[in-house]
C-alpha cells in the first residue's frame, strides 16, 4: 500500500503495509539509520522520533498513524533545537556506546520545548523513557541543564554566534569533574 | 601486546610522499599461550598536508578504546588532538597484534606498546629534520606536529618531513626515550569519546547501520530450548510470504552436553530471508516448527535451586581450598553465623541486538561486525563453514553496547552460514527477543556459608560451599570460582568446596565475570560477620586485610578470572593479592563518604564493599534510604578506585565507573533470566528491567593513584556496587538481602 510520509520536510511515498512500523520505513525504506531499533515493544525509546513535535516510539508506531503528520528524525532537527544540546553531549563527554543517544537527544529536544529551564524532576520524567544501557544518565542530566542554559544565553543574545562549528566542537573541553 | 627486544619499527612511503609507520614484532619462537604471534602493524599515517591519521586497533563497544589507545601515540609523537584523525583498523592480527576487547585489558596490554609507536614516530620526524637542516638530531625538537631547530629557529611540519622520514631507518622499539609523566600533554587530560559528535547527528557508525548494494536481510529462528534440533518447519508457507526470497532449514549438529565444552558457534535452525528485515520478521510469526527439544527442555530455575538445598546438606563434591582447620576452629569461635546466598542468571542485553553483515562471493567472505573478538570469531566462521581463515575478512564496526556480549560469535556463524548458502549480501538482525533468549548468560550460583568470629572479634574461621554448573571437575563456562577469591589467604582457617549440576544452556562472561557475582555474596556476608562481631564495617574490613605484611597475606593469591592478563614478566609480585591498594581504597571512600561522621535520616543508611578484580582496586560506599514501602533510592555513590600511577583519559575513566555503577544498580533490582521447561522465560527489557534515569544518584569518582603501572577499568568497579547498596539497606532497615534481585523481596525502587 502506497503511504505518503514528510520525514524531515521532504515528501515521499513508501509501499508497505500499514501496519508496519515506522521504525522499519525511517530505517530501511527512507535509509535514515540514526533512528535504533533497541527492543520493538516501546521499553528503550532508541527509536524515539517526533511526530507533529511529539516525541513517539517509532517501533510502536504504524506507519499508516504517521501519513498526515510532519515526522522528525535525529537528523533533521533544527539547528536551534538540537546544536545546544549535542555541543553540551560533547562537552560532558555523555556517550559510552552512543545507541541510545540519538534517542536521548529527540526527547531532550522535546523536553526543551516544552520546559527551556528544566528542573531534575523535569528531566527525570521527560527522560524516564529512554534506557542507556551504558549508565550515562548523570551526564544526560548535566549536558541538558548545560544545554537549557546555553540556549537561554543564546536567545537573550541573539549576536552570539549561535550553531557549533566542528571546530568548535574540537576544541571544547571536557569538565574533569 | 607484548613488546619484546626484536621488535623494530617498519616504515613504508605511503603514495604521494606521506609515511606509514608501525611497529614490526617478529613472531617468537614459542608463541606466548595468551597472545597470537604479533607480526606487523598498529600504524601512525602522514599525509604530505601534515593530517595525521592513527589507527585504533581494538573493537569499541563504549569502553572508549578508540578514543584512549590513539592518545597513547599521539602523545608520544607529539601531535595536536584536536586534529588527528582516528580510524578503526580491521581484523589484522598479523599486523596489529592482538585485537580483543575483554577482561579490561586495553590498558595493560598497551600503555607501554603504543606509547613506544608514537615516541619512534616522532624520533624519525626529528632525524629526518635534522638531515634535511644538516644538523644534529639532539638541536631539534618536534612539538604539535612540527619540528623545530633550537638554535635557528627553523621548523617544518610533519607533512613536508614524513617523506623523508619514511626511507629512514626505524628504532628499535625499546630503544626509544618516553615522555615523563610531567610533562604529558594529552595523556591525562580528558577528551571526549571521538565519535561523540557523529553519534549525536545520528550518523550511521554502527554495526546495525552498515549496508551493502542488493542486500537482503535475514532472521534466524532457534529452538527456545537451548540446542534443540529441527524437525520440520512449514517452509513452503514461509516462501510464500511478501519479500521473503529465501527460507531453509540449518541442520547443523552441536555439542551438547552437561557442560559447554566449547563456544557451538552454529546452532540448528531456520532461515528466514526477505527484502527488507521486517518482511523477514513479519514471515517468522507465522513460522511453524517442530522441534527436537532435547534434554535441556526438563530444566527449570526452581529445579536449580531444589538441587542446590540438596547439596547444601552434604559435603561438597570437590575440595577446592583448605586452610587451617575450619572445624576445630568453628566450635572455638565466640559467634558462628550462617548464610545461604544466590544469584541468578542474567543477560547482556546491550541496547544494540546481535547483528552481522556478510557477503559470500568467488570463495571468499567479508564480515561487517559489532564483534569484541574478530579473530575468535573468524576461526569460528572458518570451523563451521569451512572457508579458510585466509579467505574471511572482518570489519570491525562499532558496537551499540556488548559487555562481554560480543566475545562469543554465534551470531557471526549464522549471517555466515546463511551468505555462504544464498550468495547474496545479507544482513542477520536478531530480535530483541532472539537477543534475550539465545544468550551467553552469566551463571547463577548458591553459596552456603558459616564463618566464626572469635571473642576480640576477629574472622578465624570461613567455610563455603559453593553450588554451580558443570559436570565432575569442570565447571560451565564462568561459573566456576578460584581457591584465590576473597577472603581466601586472609583467614586463618578456610575452606572451599564446590557442587555442581548439570547445564544446558550456554553460559560465559558478562563484564567481571566471576567477580559480579562473587563480589555480593562475599562482601555481604563480611558485613553479616562485621555486625555480628559487633565491628565497624568498615574497621572489620580493614582488620581483615591485615596489618601491612602480615604474613597470611602472601598466602592470598589474587583470584584468576577468565580473560585476564597472565602476570607481566616482571611482575610476579603482582599476582599477590596487595592489601595494602585494597586499604587504601577503602580508608578514602571511608573518608570520602564520611563514614562514620554524618548524622543520616530516619531509615537512611551507609553500605560499603570492595573488590579486586580485572587488575582494579576499587571501595564504594551508598547511601540509601529504604521507604516504610521497600522503596529504595540511591542517594549518593562514592567510588575510590586504584588502577595505578596514570589515568590515561579522565573523563573516559569516570564514565566506565559511573557505568557500572548503573549496571550494578539495574542487576540489583531487577535483573533474573529464569528457565522453565528448559525455556528463557524473559524476552524483553519490559521483564528484564534496566534502571532508568531517575534511579541515577550523584556519583562521586575518586583515583587513588599509586605506585603501578595503568590497568583497565571496563570491569573493576563494578562487582563491589551491588554489595555496597545490600549493606546499605540493612544499615538503613535491618534486612539482609542474600538472594538477587531485589524485586523479588517486595523492594522497589523509590
Amino acid at each position: 500500500m502506497a503511504i505518503k510520509l514528510t520525514v524531515n520536510g521532504r515528501s515521499s511515498t513508501v509501499d508497505v503495509p500499514p501496519d508496519t512500523p515506522l521504525l522499519w520505513v525511517i530505517r530501511d525504506e527512507l535509509n535514515l539509520h540514526g533512528t535504533k531499533y533497541g527492543c520493538g515493544i516501546g521499553q528503550c525509546g532508541a527509536c524515539t522520533v517526533h511526530l507533529g513535535g511529539q516525541p513517539v516510539r517509532s517501533c510502536m508506531t504504524p506507519v499508516s498513524a504517521a501519513a498526515n503528520a510532519h515526522i522528525t528524525t535525529i537528523e533533521g532537527l533544527a539547528p536551534e533545537a538540537a546544536a545546544p544540546l549535542r555541543q553540551a553531549w560533547v562537552e560532558m563527554d555523555v556517550p559510552q556506546c552512543g545507541y541510545c543517544q540519538a534517542g536521548q537527544i529527540m526527547s531532550a529536544v522535546a523536553l526543551l520545548a516544552k520546559h527551556p529551564n528544566p528542573t531534575d524532576q523535569d528531566i527525570d520524567e521527560a527522560m524516564n523513557g529512554n534506557l542507556c544501557r551504558c549508565g550515562t544518565y548523570v551526564r544526560i542530566r548535566k549536558a541538558i541543564h548545560r544545554a537549557a542554559a546555553a540556549k537561554q544565553q543564546a536567545e537573550q543574545n541573539p549576536d552570539h554566534e549561535g550553531g557549533v562549528s566542528s571546530r568548535a566542537l574540537a576544541q571544547v573541553g571536557v569538565v574533569n569533574s | 601486546m607484548v613488546v619484546t627486544r626484536r621488535s623494530f619499527l617498519h616504515v613504508t612511503a605511503l603514495a604521494g610522499g606521506g609515511m606509514f609507520l608501525g611497529f614490526y614484532t617478529e613472531p617468537k619462537a614459542k608463541a606466548q599461550r595468551q597472545q597470537p604471534p604479533v607480526d606487523p602493524k598498529a600504524f601512525i599515517k602522514i599525509a604530505p598536508d601534515g593530517t595525521v591519521t592513527l589507527m585504533a586497533r581494538n573493537p569499541e563497544s563504549g569502553q572508549g578504546v578508540k578514543t584512549m589507545l590513539p592518545m597513547l601515540i599521539a602523545e608520544e609523537l607529539d601531535v595536536d588532538w584536536r586534529k588527528v584523525k582516528i580510524e578503526q583498523a580491521d581484523l589484522n592480527t598479523k599486523e596489529y597484534g592482538l585485537q580483543t576487547t575483554g577482561g579490561s585489558r586495553a590498558v595493560s596490554n598497551n600503555w607501554v606498546p603504543m606509547r613506544q609507536v608514537g615516541a619512534a614516530g616522532r624520533q624519525m620526524l626529528i632525524e629526518a629534520a635534522a638531515k634535511t637542516w644538516g644538523v644534529p638530531a639532539s638541536e631539534c625538537y618536534a612539538s604539535n606536529g612540527r619540528v623545530y631547530h633550537r638554535l635557528t629557529d627553523r621548523s617544518l611540519g610533519y607533512g613536508e618531513l614524513a617523506g623523508k622520514a619514511a626511507t629512514m631507518p626505524a628504532p628499535d622499539l625499546n630503544s626509544v626515550k618516553l615522555k615523563d609523566a610531567a610533562s604529558y600533554a594529552i595523556i591525562g587530560q580528558s577528551h571526549p569519546n571521538v565519535d561523540t559528535a557523529d553519534i549525536t547527528h545520528g550518523k550511521p557508525i554502527y554495526s546495525i547501520d552498515f549496508t551493502l548494494p542488493g542486500m537482503l536481510y535475514a532472521v534466524y529462528q532457534k529452538c527456545p530450548v537451548y540446542g534443540g534440533k529441527v524437525v520440520s518447519a512449514n517452509l513452503d508457507e514461509i516462501k510464500k510470504m511478501p519479500g521473503v526470497r529465501y527460507a531453509f532449514v540449518v541442520d547443523h549438529p552441536i555439542d551438547l552436553g552437561p557442560v559447554m565444552e566449547s563456544d557451538p558457534g552454529l546452532e540448528p535452525g531456520v532461515a528466514i530471508v526477505a527484502d527488507k528485515w521486517w518482511q523477514a520478521q513479519s514471515a517468522r510469526k507465522k513460522l511453524n516448527v517442530k522441534w527436537d527439544e532435547g534434554p535441556g527442555a526438563q530444566q527449570s530455575s526452581a529445579n536449580f535451586a531444589v538441587r542446590a538445598q540438596e547439596f547444601s546438606k552434604q559435603s561438597p563434591q570437590r575440595s577446592l581450598r583448605n586452610d587451617g582447620d575450619v572445624e576445630k576452629a568453628l566450635k572455638g569461635s565466640a559467634k558462628v553465623i550462617e548464610a545461604a546466598y544466590s544469584y541468578p542468571f542474567i543477560s547482556h542485553a546491550p541496547l544494540e541486538p546481535r547483528n552481522c553483515t556478510a557477503r559470500f562471493k568467488n570463495g571468499k567472505l567479508e564480515m561487517w561486525s559489532n564483534t569484541q573478538q574478530p579473530a575468535r570469531g573468524r576461526a569460528l566462521v572458518s570451523k563451521v563453514t569451512g572457508i579458510p581463515e585466509d579467505d574471511i575478512t572482518i570489519h570491525m564496526v562499532r558496537a551499540g553496547g556488548s559487555f562481554g556480549r560480543g566475545l562469543y560469535s554465534d551470531y557471526m556463524c549464522e549471517v555466515a552460514w546463511i551468505a555462504k548458502q544464498i550468495g547474496v549480501p545479507v544482513k542477520l538482525l536478531w530480535s530483541r527477543e532472539d537477543d534475550m533468549g539465545h544468550d551467553y548468560y552469566r551463571p547463577g550460583g548458591f553459596h552456603f556459608l558459616q564463618a566464626g568470629v572469635d571473642p576480640a572479634g576477629r574472622l578465624i574461621a570461613w567455610r563455603d560451599h559453593f553450588v554451580s554448573f558443570g559436570e565432575g571437575d569442570k565447571f560451565s563456562p564462568t561459573a566456576g570460582i578460584t581457591p584465590g577469591e576473597f577472603p581466601s589467604g586472609f583467614v586463618p582457617n578456610f575452606s572451599l568446596g564446590s557442587s555442581v549440576m548439570p547445564l544446558y544452556l550456554k553460559t560465559g562472561a558478562l563484564r567481571a565475570p566471576g567477580a559480579n557475582a562473587l563480589s555480593f555474596v562475599m562482601q555481604s556476608f563480611i558485613d553479616e560477620l562485621a555486625h555480628a562481631a559487633g565491628k565497624d564495617p568498615i574497621e572489620f574490613r580493614l582488620a581483615l586485610l591485615g596489618e601491612p605484611g602480615h604474613p597470611i597475606v602472601e598466602k592470598a593469591a589474587k583470584p584468576k578470572v577468565e580473560h585476564e592478563p597472565s602476570p607481566t614478566p616482571a611482575g610476579k609480585r603482582l599476582q599477590a593479592y596487595d592489601a595494602d591498594r585494597m586499604k587504601a581504597v577503602v580508608q578514602a571512600v571511608a573518608e570520602r563518604s564520611g563514614w562514620g561522621k554524618r548524622q543520616l535520616p530516619e531509615r537512611t543508611g551507609l553500605g560499603v564493599a570492595f573488590h579486586y578484580s580485572f587488575q582494579g582496586y576499587v571501595a564504594h560506599v551508598a547511601e540509601v534510604t529504604v521507604h516504610p514501602n521497600n522503596a529504595v533510592k540511591v542517594n549518593k555513590f562514592w567510588a575510590c578506585v586504584d588502577i595505578g600511577n596514570q589515568i590515561i583519559n579522565p573523563s573516559g575513566a569516570e564514565a566506565q565507573v559511573q557505568g557500572a555503577i548503573m549496571d550494578g544498580l539495574s542487576e540489583l533490582m531487577h535483573q533474573e533470566i529464569t528457565l522453565e521447561n528448559g525455556r528463557v522465560v524473559q524476552s524483553n527489557y519490559n521483564q528484564f528491567q534496566l534502571a532508568r534515569t531517575r534511579q541515577a544518584p550523584d556519583i562521586e569518582v575518586h583515583f587513588v593513584k599509586s605506585d603501578n603501572e595503568p590497568t583497565g577499568l571496563g570491569e573493576p568497579a563494578l562487582p563491589p556496587v551491588i554489595p555496597a547498596v545490600c549493606n546499605a539497606i540493612f544499615a538503613a532497615t535491618g534486612q539482609r538481602v542474600r538472594a538477587l534481585p531485589l524485586a523479588n523481596h517486595g523492594f522497589t525502587w523509590a
